[in-house]
């Protein structure tokens, strides 16, 4: 008997296809939408993942404030010195590098090109830390950088802009205040996560940057790479015991920095993502509640029309609970079609859209099978009070009805 | 229903309907006295407005009376909620209207269908049937056809079909030869009677033509809410009389 009404109401939609069409396009839209964002919000958490655990498992990053906060969260925070970026090197055995790291956003200029890129004050450690190799010339030499030599590593980007596909080496950058010798090239490492490009880069001795463009002492973050071997978190106590007394924090305070390991920095992205997905995802929903009352209307519109139809049912003997099945399952079925083509569809985009931004296509089946669910759910729910009002026609006003 | 194979069909005692309230009330039935026993062929006659259709309403279990009593084979029927009317309708009953009411865009087999799904009967038996009931009015060749493709008298030859698909006890009809010129009429209520006559199916028919009355083997005329007249019909017409079998 149910598989009856089932293909019953499924002849009943056919029959008006392009109408039956038109009323689940709201959940086609709402479960698209939704499985749409929740693919691409997981492949980008995925690719931040991925990229973060290339910067490899030994290295932390240390920065003002405490926690995972945004970075302004750190500004009141006081910020370090390279006598703290000595210690740690010096006085932690597992440390195998730790470079000081201050950026600002500098235009430079060679010739008539003007490029607007991210300047790096640091050393050589970065270049482990990041393990990062050169591509053409040097790094610095430890004259320049305990002499703030004005010398500049470029990023692969910030030298075909500058210089196409001429050679950079031992040319001179000017920037408003100062000019600097080009060194040596970065190996090309591609775009992060959030599409930024990490070879837009120049990169010069931290002392030259505090001289030239900060203008004090300040180190506002520090990279480290563990000894491979050595306990990452291990090291990481280790500093946070050392920076706790060259900050002198009291015991039971609170620091006012943080170290992370690869691991926190990638959760620490992620969260943002998972914000941005958690956000568009509420908006998919509000527009899947809309599908179900489209779903309502027009299923009050064809109880309205059908009014004759039901009238038939009626006098030929259909209970009220049959008429009520009828129209409910009618119901059901057409948000259950509304829903599996919005799922295809959600993946299709998801899919198209990750390719687009490059990330892993990384659809979630649990949302994917909760949509379905739920698009059955705005079936019984939209659907009832249309068809509670056409079993309670009365058969003969309902056979009168034009 | 326990049914009592010794009453009649139909009883109506004093049966009274009133529309509306106060002022406004139209008493639509004033107290209808109407007996018809099985195998009956009844034609319910009389002038516009005289309750003709308010008596067929209440005997097809659509309508409940507001006084007096209805029983069913001896079932008192004004005790019965909607459910149980629904399932006295499904059983008992078959219903031919004025204007055919198919369903539209539905071929004629699933019209004829229909209370066969209701009564829960299976698929390939269902269809059976109803390809059998199509035969038996005269609609083998149209089975696949939906009601726009076909003439009026074919669809109300489908509609009678469908209203003695479930084989019931009583078929009733409202005009159903409203809506057709004579000579589809003629063969309609040839049908009918064929029906009456070979299978022994109760029917109670509402016309104003007296020519299509002359078919019913008892007329009953109705005025002003009551029954003003209720004898045989000392002319019934042989169904193979004069015009050519339209089958
Ligand atoms: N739903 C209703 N509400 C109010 N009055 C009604 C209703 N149905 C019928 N009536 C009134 O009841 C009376 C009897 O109506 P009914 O339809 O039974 O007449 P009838 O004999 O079938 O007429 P006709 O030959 O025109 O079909 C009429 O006066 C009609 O106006
Ligand atoms: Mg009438």
């Amino acid at each position: 008997m149910f598989a009856e009404t089932v293909r019953q109401a499924l002849q009943a939609i056919l029959r008006n296809a392009m109408r039956s069409f038109l009323t689940i396009l709201g959940v086609i839209i709402g479960v698209a939408a939704v499985i749409t964002m929740v693919t691409i919000g997981r492949g980008s958490s995925d690719k931040i993942e991925a990229d973060v655990s290339k910067l490899g498992t030994n290295l932390l990053i240390i920065r003002r404030g405490a926690g995972m906060g945004p970075p302004s969260a750190g500004r009141s925070a006081p910020s370090f010195t390279l006598k703290d970026v000595e210690a740690i090197k010096a006085q932690i055995p597992g440390v195998l590098a730790a470079a000081p790291s201050n950026t600002s956003s500098v235009t430079l200029i060679y010739g008539n090109e003007n490029h607007q890129t991210t300047v790096t004050g640091t050393d050589n450690d970065f270049l482990i830390a990041r393990d990062w190799d050169i591509a053409l010339g040097r790094e610095f030499f430890s004259s320049e950088v305990s002499g703030g030599k004005t010398v500049c590593i470029l990023g692969a980007t910030a030298r075909r802009k500058l210089f196409g596909g001429g050679d950079p080496v031992d040319q001179t950058l000017r920037t408003e205040k100062f000019s600097c010798k080009v060194i040596g090239v970065l190996e090309a490492k591609g775009a992060s996560s959030f599409g930024q490009d990490q070879d837009d880069t120049v990169l010069m001795p931290i002392k030259a940057f505090m001289r030239r463009i900060a203008g004090d002492q300040d180190v506002s973050s520090i990279y480290v790479a563990a000894r491979p071997g050595a306990s990452t978190d291990k090291v990481k106590s280790d500093i946070d015991a050392l920076l706790r007394e060259r900050r002198r924090i009291e015991p039971g305070e609170e620091d006012n920095f943080s170290v992370m390991d690869t691991k926190e920095i990638a959760s620490m992205l992620t969260s943002v993502t998972g914000v941005m997905t958690g956000l568009l995802s509420a908006v998919a929903g509000v527009s899947l509640l809309v599908g179900g009352i489209g779903i309502m209307n027009i299923m009050l519109v064809s109880v309205t029309e059908r009014t004759r139809e039901i009238g038939i049912r009626l006098a030929i003997g259909a209970t009220e609970r049959q008429v009520l099945t009828q129209f409910l399952v009618e119901a059901i079925v057409l948000s259950l079609i509304g829903g599996l083509i919005g799922i295809g569809l959600g993946l299709v985009l998801g899919y198209v859209g990750s390719n687009y931004m490059r990330i892993p296509f990384s659809p979630d089946w649990t949302i994917t099978i909760i949509a379905f669910v739920f698009s059955a759910f705005i079936g019984i729910v939209f659907g009832f009070f249309p068809a509670r009002r056409a079993a309670r026609l009365d058969p003969i006003e309902a056979l009168r009805h034009e | 229903m326990s049914e009592d194979v010794q009453a009649p069909v139909i009883a109506l005692r004093d049966v009274s309907r009133v529309y509306g309230e106060g002022e406004a009330a139209v008493r639509a039935l004033r107290g209808v006295d109407l007996t018809i026993g099985r195998g009956e062929f009844v034609a319910i006659m009389g002038p516009s407005g005289s309750g003709k259709s308010t008596a067929m309403n209440i005997i097809g279990a659509l309508d409940t009376p507001t006084g007096g009593s209805y029983r069913f084979l001896g079932a008192d029927v004004g005790g019965f909620d909607r459910n149980q009317r629904a399932l006295l309708r499904r059983d008992y009953l078959g219903f031919v209207f004025q204007g055919f009411n198919l369903l539209a865009r539905t071929p004629a087999v699933e019209n004829v269908e229909l209370p066969l799904i209701y009564k829960g009967v299976g698929r390939a038996e269902r269809r059976e049937r109803a390809i059998n009931t199509l035969k038996r009015v005269g609609l083998g060749h149209r089975l696949d056809k939906e009601p726009s493709q076909l003439s009026g008298g074919e669809q109300q030859r489908v509609a009678i079909a469908r209203a003695i698909a479930s084989e019931p006890e009583v078929l009733l009809a409202d005009e159903p030869t409203g809506n057709l010129d004579t000579a589809r009429s003629v063969e309609i209520m040839k049908l009918i009677s064929r029906l009456n006559d070979e299978e022994g199916l109760t029917v109670i028919m509402v016309t104003h033509e007296p020519d299509m009355a002359e078919y019913a083997k008892r007329i009953v005329q109705f005025k002003d809410g009551l029954i003003e007249a209720d004898a045989p019909n000392d002319t019934i017409r042989k169904p193979d009389m004069e015009q050519p079998d339209v089958r």
